[in-house]
């Protein structure tokens, strides 16, 4: 095998080589004769916007779409694999972003999962299972008990247990998918740090990510995609921001400092619609209290599970309070249901697009089922609903645009903005939206913040939730910074940059 | 998915819509085949008079399977309707005069309030059921498990092992009385023909199209379908989950109790568990017919095709020669490959779905 102890460069064999690569789905073009390379002991970043064709690159190379056309060569050597677990035992292991851990069974059983070490009888032997999960997490830096139940553990702490399992799975080739989307700053460092040691080990990273800062840190290469083609490959040395944001959309950069600072235009004359008055739920959430106020945008801040989540889920009736109160126009209200906090002119769109979207479902219908009450007595009137969602469609520009197709088919941000059009129709009294442009490509996240910001215009009190910075600077006109469930700083009104928020989360 | 910025229409595959329409095309097919086969094997099967037997045969299991198509499509079940079905039919009778020989303490009351009664009883059945499943949080499968036993109790309580034979003429009329009869010309001796259309079969087409109204056309039916289809996704869009939920579980029991009532006109008894077997054969009905088992799919035109399938399985059956025992079997098999069907075309949706 080729020299590993160096960084990426050219005239070493590739431990993994794709050429010529085309998928469809359907009648849909997914990939078009994509090439790609990766090398021995590098750390490769993935960019590209939503639906660019980066996922679908790399489920090919994991195995999960086996149906392809084109060459895939491991070691110089063609492979056709059949399954995930055939291409685990290629050596090549995927994380996903959405975590796959049982959160109620140990750190131990997760790393060692459908592969428990047996004693003799047939018995799972717990010693040497604890015993070598703590020794893979410990070649990872780590300090974990083994015994912990992975659902106390932290996000971060859960993915990278995750990596370890693929590790122990014998894994050269390690495919990370938004691995720092979830991650607070000091988890993406100790992160870093576990990937800069397994590259020093020879083993091959793929790192795909919309956090174009975490991939220029930490890659050694950069392949851009753009519309289910590759743009470039190129290394990170030779790129800076700008140049990797004008390959994804193909278009002259413009706006990318938006979001590091911000000038704040809290407004104490304008009334409060919804206030939380020191609300408990009596495990996330402490004493917090907050006012939103018609025709603005309040920013909540916080790393992953302070709270935020808690927070939004209390105020739209899903999850009980065990202290506090509520008031909506000075009433104290307690919404039982999240139809009534509906009925009450509250909308809420949660971070997670499965949590409130019917993937099998049209588009049309998908839009029209939070308004349903409001255009049909009681007879369903699908031509008007498709009105309405064409005219959503218009005003968001989803693509396609199309109102009778599965929503499903969509691209993720595409997906996300219908989720937001549900509640445009008759405008809400209150906003809620939590991570509204959380894995959204550029374009698509300035399509939400303009809408965001035209509602807020006319009359919306909205609360934006979010553990990027960048959205909260984009689009707040008052912050509040929440720290392990509790109120830790308040913004109202002047400049604040991003290390502001940092500093006080 | 990348081309999706291409405005053009998707072009049509095969692939997908046969993905997309497994569950539908799939019981026609077995309805299809199964009259074609059971024609040729038997000389009797394909005649108009057996062609009518099987419609009335199924009148009774359809309007149960029309309360359980609602609860299927949520993703519940409810196995509770046959005993449901028995312990309301029982009700009427036990407000009902009876002979002298039938040795039952019963408490005769005028017919209408009988009914009235009765009705009230299915509607208790599925309030008591709703009421476990929305508040106290008990799964459906268990919650339904507990009411058929307390339901098959009220039922030996109220009959004791004995056997009712009168009900409210209003019922004996609906289960077993004859709407009108078509004229079919005259036979070779000059003698008029007939064929009866019972109430039962008009009771039940009446059920399956209200049910398909609703489902299909009312916003109601819609939210049935949207809480079925991603009950999370529905309850963050502001849709009243519970009440949906627990709302088919009372438009089941409602339609079991009506079931109940005609099905003891029409097997001129009522006594306990003479409803069992409706139990398999209802949910066999919903599921052969391709009502997906995780909700939001299917609806009354496959509960329709899958009575059909069922009701020509077990008539033609009788018409061919075969061990009676194995039919027993024979259904057991045709039930496992609808599951088959309806589970695997779920699996072909989702990947279908799941584009990048």
């Amino acid at each position: 095998m080729a020299d590993q102890s160096h960084r990426a460069g050219g005239g070493q064999q590739p431990l993994l080589e794709l050429s010529n690569v085309s998928k469809h789905f359907g009648g849909v073009m997914a990939l078009q004769n994509v090439d790609f390379t990766l090398l021995p002991g590098e750390i490769h970043g993935l960019v590209g916007e939503n639906g660019a064709g980066k996922s679908t690159t790399m489920k090919i190379i994991a195995g999960v779409h086996t149906d392809f056309d084109g060459t895939m060569k491991i070691e110089g050597r063609e492979v056709r694999l059949r399954s995930a677990g055939d291409a685990l035992s290629h050596s090549i292991g995927m994380v996903h972003q959405e975590l796959s851990v049982v959160p109620d069974l140990t750190v131990a059983e997760n790393v060692f999962l459908g592969n428990q070490p047996l004693t003799a009888i047939g018995a799972i032997d717990w010693g040497r299972m604890n015993r070598e999960a703590k020794q893979l997490i410990a070649s990872l830096g780590l300090d974990i008990d083994p015994t912990t139940t992975m659902g106390s553990l932290p996000v971060g702490l859960q993915q990278l247990v995750e990596l370890s399992r693929v590790l122990f799975s014998g894994a050269r080739i390690i495919i990370l998918d938004e691995p720092t989307s979830a991650l607070s700053p000091p988890e993406v460092r100790q992160l870093f740090e576990v990937l800069r040691r397994l590259r020093a080990e020879g083993r091959s990273i793929v790192f795909i990510s919309h956090f174009l800062d975490d991939v220029l840190d930490i890659s050694g290469r950069v392949t851009v995609f753009r519309n289910g083609r590759k743009v470039i490959t190129e290394e990170t040395a030779k790129l800076t921001k700008d140049m990797v944001i004008a390959h994804m959309i193909g278009r002259g950069s413009r706006g990318m400092h938006m979001g590091e600072e911000a000038e704040l235009k809290g407004d104490d004359a304008k009334p409060v619609v919804l206030s939380a008055a020191r609300v408990s739920d009596g495990r996330n959430l402490r004493d917090v209290s907050i006012e939103l106020r018609a025709g603005e945008i309040t920013g909540v801040y916080g790393f992953m599970g302070s709270g935020q989540i808690e927070l939004a889920r209390a105020l739209f009736g899903k999850a009980p309070l065990r202290r506090g109160s509520v008031r909506l126009d000075g009433k104290p209200v307690r919404f039982k249901s999240t139809a009534a906090a509906r009925a009450s002119g509250i909308a809420f769109v949660p971070e997670n697009r499965r949590m409130m979207l019917f993937r099998q479902e049209p588009v049309y219908k998908n839009v029209s089922i939070s308004i349903l009450d409001r255009i049909h007595r009681m007879w369903l009137k699908p031509r008007t609903e498709k009105r309405i969602a064409e005219s959503h469609i218009k005003d968001l520009q989803i693509r396609p645009p199309r109102t009778a197709i599965p929503l499903g088919s969509l691209s993720g941000g595409n997906q996300q903005k219908v989720a937001l059009a549900k509640w445009l129709t008759h405008l809400p009294r209150v906003l809620i939206l939590s991570e509204p442009t959380r894995g959204m490509d550029v374009g698509a996240k300035e399509d939400v913040i303009r809408i965001v910001k035209s509602l807020r215009d006319k009359g919306v009190a909205i609360l934006v939730l979010s553990t990027e910075p960048e959205t909260i600077l984009t689009l707040a006109d008052r912050v509040t910074v929440i720290r392990k469930g509790t109120v830790a700083r308040e913004f109202a009104t002047g400049r604040i940059e991003k290390a502001d928020l940092l500093a006080a989360a | 998915m990348t081309t999706a910025e291409s405005a053009a229409p998707r072009s049509f595959s095969v692939k997908r819509f046969l993905a997309d329409q497994l569950r539908n095309i799939a019981p026609v097919f077995t309805l299809v085949a199964l009259v074609v086969f059971f024609s040729f094997a038997s000389t009797s099967f394909l005649t108009l008079d057996n062609m009518l037997n099987i419609v009335r045969q199924l009148s009774i299991t359809g309007i149960i399977a029309v309360g359980l198509t609602f609860v299927i499509l949520t993703a519940e079940i409810d196995l509770s309707v046959a005993a449901v079905a028995n312990a309301v039919g029982i009700t009427v009778a036990y407000f009902t005069i009876q002979p002298d020989y039938v040795n039952i303490a019963n408490i005769p009351l005028p017919g209408w309030i009988a009914i009235i009664l009765a009705l009230l009883s299915a509607l208790a059945f599925g309030l008591v059921t709703a009421f476990g499943m929305t508040f106290i949080g008990i799964p459906s499968f268990i919650m339904t498990l507990a009411m058929m036993q307390i339901a098959n109790g009220v039922s030996a309580l109220l009959v004791r092992g004995q056997i009712a034979y009168q009900y409210p003429d209003l019922v004996t009329t609906l289960g077993a009385g004859t709407a009108f009869s078509i004229p079919l010309g005259v036979n070779a001796a000059g003698k008029a023909m007939f064929i009866p259309i019972g109430w039962p079969i008009i009771v039940c087409m009446v059920f399956l199209l209200v049910g398909h109204l609703v489902l299909t056309y009312t916003r109601y039916g819609r939210y049935i379908y949207m809480v079925g289809g991603n009950r999370e996704a529905a309850e963050y869009s502001g849709v009243n989950v519970k009440f949906i939920i627990g709302s088919v579980m009372v438009i089941c029991a409602m339609c079991s109790g009506i079931a109940g009532m005609l099905g003891v006109a029409y097997f001129g008894s009522a006594q306990q568990n003479q409803f069992d077997t409706f139990l398999l054969d209802a949910i066999a009905a919903v599921v052969v017919g391709g009502t997906s088992l995780f909700g939001g799919r299917g609806g009354i035109g496959n509960t329709i095709i899958g009575l059909l399938v069922l009701g020509v399985v077990n008539n033609g059956l009788d018409h061919i020669q075969i061990d009676s025992f194995l039919k027993i079997l024979i259904r057991g098999l045709i039930l496992l490959a609808a599951l088959i069907i309806n589970v695997y075309a779920q699996v072909l949706k989702e990947k279908q779905a799941d584009l990048d």
